[in-house]
């Protein structure tokens, strides 16, 4: 309990801890999963394992953009940066991550133009800038990043801009959790739903996780207190053997989303039939691709792909780890052969990758215990 | 093609960093442009840049009111409350610095 008189509203804190308690008892396992990277650092960050009944066993889920786009993937969007005349534009979360040739930072200093932006109106302006020459905007995120790529691709063709084009790997969140379901060692109890993947969706593409799975889901904010709340909700279903989507984040989540910036997606995007993701292999209609009335913008239509792929070495256990099937710890290759300085496997890409925040804060946690009791 | 993946002697020394894109940083609108509607000045703890508030067509914030930004977007409005409350997760998750430089880093000219 030692974090929580660092929180806001300790006392509110400390008795939902205790009805988490007493909801849990002591006779059943609780394995749920938080689906949304975000949600991952936070748990780790606050400390929140220590709070929480040894009993209830937080899964980190597939949400986290960046650990689950595929190594081909970056491979092929540096292919096109050393295009004559082109600007690589992404976000400063991708510089650092590698490619087999070695991440966008180190083209940088090969030579290649790489620029971080931190919007993608921010690369429109780049191509507004240089007229000269072609900006390629690399993008990335679930949907709380797509209404923004898409919006941008609006404008840039209002605008009658010809040197912009995205590289679009965009991805949407609810087949990545059908695919979890689906998967036959799956040991689930409930989800934690994402919060600001739900500003943009909604709570109602989440129903068929209640209606079809039987899995109780509720959207939860990022504050301590918003994810121990979502934890009583989802254990008062589970004790009353309800599943339904609930929405503990009502303060930002409209239960029907943001129809504007779905409406942006509806009109750039298509669904793609199958993408690949680290850890979790392909899965069908789990990702956006740019239809043909912004084909002009298409980085992939514009320029020779050379449709890299690479495979993760097959010691590596991510897709295990995806689905609570191991800890992050049990993966053969953590911390050994795979740290966040070497990352091989995909959730130890970026900081928001259950395996690279259990390294972070728990591995590195015990390091230091060990190394003081040797002291 | 195909490539192998990762050896485990790849020589990548820097640590990988957070997701700055998934942060939702909470703007007060300052004013909206009078050349363009979806345009608007954001003061985010001091520091004031624009956004586009075209995503929130169906309900336009105005000046005085709050928003959540991601990626330079305005992604949805939220009380005072929320937006200090919202602040504080973020100082709590080591996020701020990584949350003001996002936010300065909006738009490639200075606005101030």
């Amino acid at each position: 309990m030692r974090f929580v008189d660092e929180f806001r509203e300790p006392e509110l804190i400390s008795k939902t801890a205790e009805e988490i308690r007493r909801l849990a008892g002591t006779e059943r396992h609780y394995r749920m999963m938080e689906v949304c990277g975000g949600h991952t650092h936070a748990i780790y960050r606050f400390g929140l394992k220590d709070i929480l009944p040894e009993n209830i066993e937080l899964i980190h889920g597939p949400g986290c953009p960046v650990c689950v786009l595929p190594m081909g993937r970056i491979d092929d969007g540096l292919a096109i940066a050393q295009e004559p005349d082109v600007i690589f534009a992404a976000f400063g979360d991708m510089m650092r991550v590698p490619g087999t040739q070695g991440s966008p930072l180190e083209h940088k200093a090969r030579g290649i133009d790489v620029r971080i932006v931190y919007s993608p109106s921010d690369a429109l302006k780049l191509a507004r800038l240089n007229p000269d020459r072609h900006v390629m905007f690399f993008a990335i995120g679930f949907e709380t990043t797509a209404p923004s790529t898409a919006l941008t691709m609006m404008r840039a063709k209002a605008e009658g801009i010809r040197n912009f084009s995205v590289f679009c790997n965009h991805v949407t969140i609810i087949p990545a959790i059908r695919a979890i379901l689906d998967s036959p060692d799956m040991r689930l109890d409930a989800f934690i739903g994402p919060g600001h993947v739900s500003t943009v969706i909604g709570c109602r593409p989440y129903e068929w996780i209640a209606h079809n799975e039987r899995k109780p889901i509720v959207v939860s904010g990022f504050e301590p207190l918003d994810m121990l709340q979502s934890i009583v909700m989802l254990l008062r279903q589970l004790k009353a053997g309800e599943a339904r989507v609930e929405n503990q984040y009502k303060r930002v989540v409209p239960w029907e989303g943001n129809r504007a910036a779905l409406k942006a997606m509806a009109q750039v995007f298509q669904l793609r039939p199958y993408f690949e993701w680290r850890g979790l292999g392909f899965i069908s209609q789990s990702a956006l691709r740019i239809n043909d009335q912004y084909a002009e913008f298409d980085a992939e239509q514009r320029f020779e792909v050379p449709g890299i792929r690479v495979t993760d070495p097959k010691a590596a256990q991510c897709g295990e780890v995806l689905k609570g099937v191991l800890k992050p710890h049990q993966c053969k290759l953590f911390g050994r052969e795979c740290t966040p300085e070497h990352p091989i496997g995909a959730l130890m890409v970026s900081t928001e990758g259950s395996c690279a925040a259990y390294y972070n804060y728990e591995h590195r946690k015990a390091a230091m215990v060990s190394l003081s009791s040797i002291a | 093609m195909d490539r192998d993946g990762p050896k485990h002697d790849v020589a990548n020394h820097q640590v990988v960093g957070g997701c700055r894109m998934c942060l939702a940083i909470p703007g007060k609108i300052v004013e909206i442009s009078s050349d363009n509607p979806d345009s608007a000045l954001v003061d985010v703890v001091g520091v004031r840049r624009r956004i586009d508030l075209g995503l929130l067509q169906d309900d336009k914030p105005a000046p005085g009111e709050w928003v959540l930004i991601h990626v330079g977007f305005a992604m949805s409005k939220i009380s005072e409350q929320d937006a200090a409350d919202q602040m504080s997760t973020l100082r709590m998750l080591g996020e701020i610095d990584g949350a003001m430089q996002e936010v300065k880093g909006y738009g490639l000219d200075d606005v101030n």
